[in-house]
């Protein structure tokens, strides 16, 4: 029985689909076979970070709805052979989900894989409830900014009542991956420091990602981050979240940027 | 604003920490609560509405939460035409 693990957020723009890419295909380069599901119907860009768009023939809801096998729908990653994808639907509404249709397909692919990571859409609606609703456990992408850990705190909130986990009495794991961290900004106390953000949510840290150009050349060319680059540091970050979440204790290290006299002299931003 | 004060950095971060922690403690403890406002203005807009007729749009109620203690500001404008009581206009 494989693993579900949702990857959420409430806010959109910081780093869900992104964060399913590199994680998923970090676990898979481990030999696990791992599937990622784009539950964002509508708007789905999990295909283009994966670089799989022309790729696409049949979807998510073409599956739920009995116009294909799941076999057909599922793509097989060019990169590895134990990473597919299954991706959402362009045009349809997002009504075009249901809750049984979710079921049938997650407890196949569950049979199947031994990972599935959910990306879930933006926004505490349906989409997003139904991406979270079969999940064994949650990761929750965070930017040290108000606005997102705010909606964190709503998403950790829906996690705890709305999964099936909850409903049963048992607790969706969570845990929190910090994107976009600057570690300059945050030692000018200019961003929220990891401290802050886990302190508030008071869930356990995956890991911190941070900000880096690396991360936007992968989406560019069409790789998760941990296949293309896996030596930066954001790609080598999502590889240890990755080991993490597979159950090794391995000791997050919050970046941290040493300031010369001259910085702080001038207030200068390091680059 | 001293001299000093042009070398000193501002940081924002604790403040931002502050607001959040504030916040997201309201925000939990009404969790799956309905809406206190909302229903506070339907009620105060039907006992109003049994002696003057007002329309929707003149109350205004709002809620400001503080650290210890929160204020409940409620504005009524009775339009000076329909101010005249239910009574007498029957």
């Amino acid at each position: 029985m494989g693993k579900v693990v949702v990857v959420t957020s409430g806010k959109g723009g910081v780093g869900k689909t992104t964060s399913t890419a590199a994680l998923g295909a970090a676990v898979a380069k481990t030999g696990k076979k791992v599937a990622l599901v784009d539950f964002d119907v509508g708007l789905r860009n999990l295909d283009l970070i994966m670089g799989a768009e022309r790729r696409v023939v049949f979807d998510l809801v073409n599956v739920i709805q009995g116009t294909a096998k799941l076999s057909q729908a599922l793509i097989r990653d060019k990169r590895l052979e134990t990473l597919y994808l299954l991706p959402a639907s362009q045009t349809r509404d997002k009504d075009a989900l249901t809750e049984e249709g979710v079921a049938e397909v997650i407890a196949r692919l569950r049979s199947v894989f031994d990972y599935v990571f959910c990306d879930s859409p933006a926004g505490i609606e349906r989409g997003a409830q139904l991406a979270m609703r079969f999940a064994d456990e949650a990761v929750i992408v965070t930017n040290p900014e108000v606005s997102s850990v705010r909606d964190s705190d709503r998403i950790i909130g829906l996690l705890d009542a709305r999964t099936m986990k909850a409903e049963q009495g048992e607790l969706v794991q969570k845990h929190v991956l910090v994107t976009r961290y600057d570690a300059a900004r945050a030692s000018r106390g200019e961003m929220l420091s990891i401290d802050d953000v886990l302190e508030i949510l008071s869930t356990p840290l995956l890991g911190i990602i941070p900000e880096s150009q690396d991360v936007l050349r992968a989406s560019n060319l069409g790789a998760p981050v941990t296949l293309s680059e896996p030596l930066n540091g954001a790609a080598k970050a999502y590889l240890e979240a990755a080991r993490r979440l597979e159950g090794e204790d391995l000791p997050v290290v919050v970046p941290f940027e040493r300031k010369g006299f001259l910085d702080r002299l001038l207030g200068r931003r390091a680059a | 604003m001293s001299i000093l004060d042009l070398f000193k950095r501002r940081t924002s971060a604790p403040v931002a920490r502050e607001r959040l922690q504030l916040l997201l403690a309201y925000e939990r403890q009404s969790r799956g609560q309905p809406d206190l406002v909302s229903i506070l203005r339907e009620e105060i807009m039907a006992v109003i509405a049994k002696h003057v007729q007002i329309d929707q749009d003149y109350l205004q109620v709002s809620m400001d939460r503080g650290a210890t203690m929160s204020t409940l500001e409620i504005d009524i404008q009775i339009p000076n035409k329909s101010a005249a009581p239910l009574a007498m206009a029957g």
